[in-house]
């Protein structure tokens, strides 16, 4: 088959691959039909993210055919389309039992800390992700869900990550009818996550970032009040300023690792290694929360230390939400969203990559080419 | 704005749309309202359905000694099979194992290791029928056909003060390797001229 390998950092290509086999009997494989970039797959690129292999296959959102199922699988079957969720996780463990999905404890033999995620380095247990035509999908009754017969495709893949993770930090944020909701990034998740404020009836939702289309996307997609931050001398006491010096409700950080505005902080991370993630966003998040106020953190970080200022946040009495998203919990209530017209998430989706032109669409990605938003890789085209 | 900001008084100003207004102007708004009525509430939800039919998975099979974290009881059932460790890189892997995931050192080996894994694999494919292209790997003709000043210059971007390192890190490497082996090239001809 064809796949997308890692061959060191801002270096990919496409190889022929073995198909996946079943290696478990609850797996399955499925036929990839659409996959996607993610933001957090630029840190793997970026070489940021600590085990991550030359000749791994990357990719966390992915939707496609069963082709084949192992033998005690007994929810699918091969011909069936199905989304899967970015969470390799077995349902059954400590915290899969409690719906803590994305913190499974039966699938990552690499790290305890986090559980497993398709195409994610060996810190995330190894497997080889959706950026190729086939990939196994381990724990078939557990993890991946019928498409129904109404959604787009691209709605789907979207759904494996992107919009449940925007939700989800919503919700981290315990948002209360009238509450100033500040998000740091208008990215694919920060997008998502203005828009799923105002669900949970937010009453002001502002946006932050430094790429200006990307701003003209938070006003036009998620009605959001906006600020470049590199338009204003110091962004935090701006929003103090926006919000009568009371500071937000509730502020999101979906930047993560790789946050711009502050030179020192970002080239120790992003290019020298020397932390786990560039905390620029989350600082400007704990500065600009309102004291006793509520930071949700769904921006990927590594697993090393970060220059976090977290005397403020302790001295502000801050509440400080936080995980990767436990996807499949979200989806009932997304597609009645989405059935209702509440959100319609390939609205920001921008390009639409063939696999076999992945090094290009990987490299738009990182640089912000050609005013990119949400890249997807569309199988089987030249 | 009230004469007085917010935070030195007790009340807190009223924002510019009513609830009404929200509720008109943005899909769906409110919709959510209820915290207790979201998706991932309660965090922890014991005995939600997952559709597992086991209380322990089965194991899958271990083809060679798997890595794993020294804070895991056991080899957990199931686990990805890409790229098992192999060569300099698959080594310091397995030594960065034996620290736990609290201790730098698990961290920083294993970055070590990334770093050592990529020139291990450029080297091997330089002997292969396919090596390694820094230009189509890095799909950076893409700024060509998509905009690359257009998209840098004149918009107020934060990344560009930075980008400039991403071409070093990337040619940095080959051009110091290039340099040795003409070093060393020129070296062995003048040695051999001289002889």
């Amino acid at each position: 088959m064809r796949a997308m390998v890692y061959r060191g950092p801002y270096k990919v290509r496409v190889e022929e691959k073995d198909i996946p086999k079943i290696e478990h009997p609850n797996d399955a494989i499925v036929r990839v039909t659409t996959g996607a970039i993610c933001g957090s797959d630029l840190h793997l690129y970026h070489g940021m993210m600590p085990d991550t292999r030359v000749g791994m296959t990357f990719g966390h959102e992915f939707v496609g055919v069963v082709e084949q199922v192992g033998p005690s699988v007994e929810r699918l079957k091969p011909g069936d389309r199905v989304m899967v969720p970015f969470n390799v996780y077995c349902g059954s463990c400590y915290f899969c039992s409690r719906g803590l999905y994305s913190n499974c404890h039966n699938v990552n033999p690499n790290a305890t800390a986090v559980g497993g995620i398709y195409g994610y380095s060996h810190t995330c247990g190894g497997y080889d992700g959706g950026q190729a035509e086939f990939a196994r999908v381990p724990f078939a009754d557990v993890g991946p869900g019928l498409i129904p017969d109404w959604m787009d495709e691209e709605d789907a893949v979207l759904l494996t990550d992107a919009l449940p993770t925007g939700y989800f930090g919503a919700q981290l944020g315990d948002i209360v009818e009238g509450d100033t909701v500040v998000v740091f990034g208008a990215g694919p998740v920060g997008l998502f996550a203005a828009k799923s404020a105002w669900l949970m009836g937010a009453g002001r939702v502002i946006v932050i970032d430094h790429l200006e289309y990307r701003l003209e996307k938070a006003r036009s997609f998620a009605h959001a009040e906006t600020f470049n931050f590199t338009e204003y001398d110091d962004i935090v006491v701006h929003l103090k300023k926006e919000t009568d010096y009371l500071g937000a409700d509730v502020v999101i950080d979906a930047v993560g690792a790789e946050a711009d505005g502050n030179f020192l902080q970002h080239v120790t991370s992003s290019k020298l290694k020397l932390q786990g993630g560039s905390p620029i966003a989350l600082n400007w998040a704990i500065d600009s929360v309102r004291k006793g106020g509520t930071v949700s953190v769904v921006g990927a970080y590594g697993p090393m230390f970060s220059a976090v200022k977290f005397g403020d946040a302790m001295n502000k009495g801050l509440t400080l939400r936080m995980n990767q998203c436990p996807v499949k919990r979200q989806w009932p209530r997304l597609f009645e969203h989405i059935r209702n017209g509440y959100l319609k998430p390939s609205d920001i989706v921008t390009h639409r990559i063939p696999l076999e032109h992945i090094a290009e669409g990987y490299h738009i990605f990182s640089a912000k080419l050609d005013n990119i938003i949400k890249p997807l890789v569309v199988a089987g085209q030249p | 704005m009230s004469e007085i900001a917010t935070p030195y008084i007790a009340s807190k100003t009223t924002l510019k749309r009513s609830a009404e207004d929200l509720r008109s102007q943005i899909p769906g708004w409110g919709a959510d309202l209820d915290p207790a009525d979201r998706p991932s509430y309660p965090r922890e939800n014991p005995g939600i359905e997952t559709g597992a039919h086991w209380d322990f998975p089965e194991r899958q099979p271990e083809k060679w000694p798997r890595e794993r974290s020294v804070e895991h009881a056991f080899l957990p059932p199931v686990f990805g099979t890409s790229t098992p460790p192999a060569g300099v890189s698959g080594a310091v892997r397995k030594h960065a194992y034996k620290y736990s995931e609290g201790r730098a050192a698990h961290w920083l080996l294993l970055i070590a290791a990334d770093r050592i894994d990529a020139w291990e694999h450029h080297l091997r494919s330089f002997a292969s029928l396919r090596p390694d292209n820094p230009v189509t790997e890095t799909g950076v003709l893409s700024e060509f056909s998509r905009g690359g000043l257009r998209s840098r210059f004149g918009q107020k971007r934060a990344d560009v003060n930075h980008q400039w390192i991403d071409p070093i890190i990337v040619g940095g490497p080959w051009a110091l390797a290039a340099g040795a082996l003409a070093a060393v090239a020129f070296r062995t001809l003048r040695k051999r001229r001289r002889a």
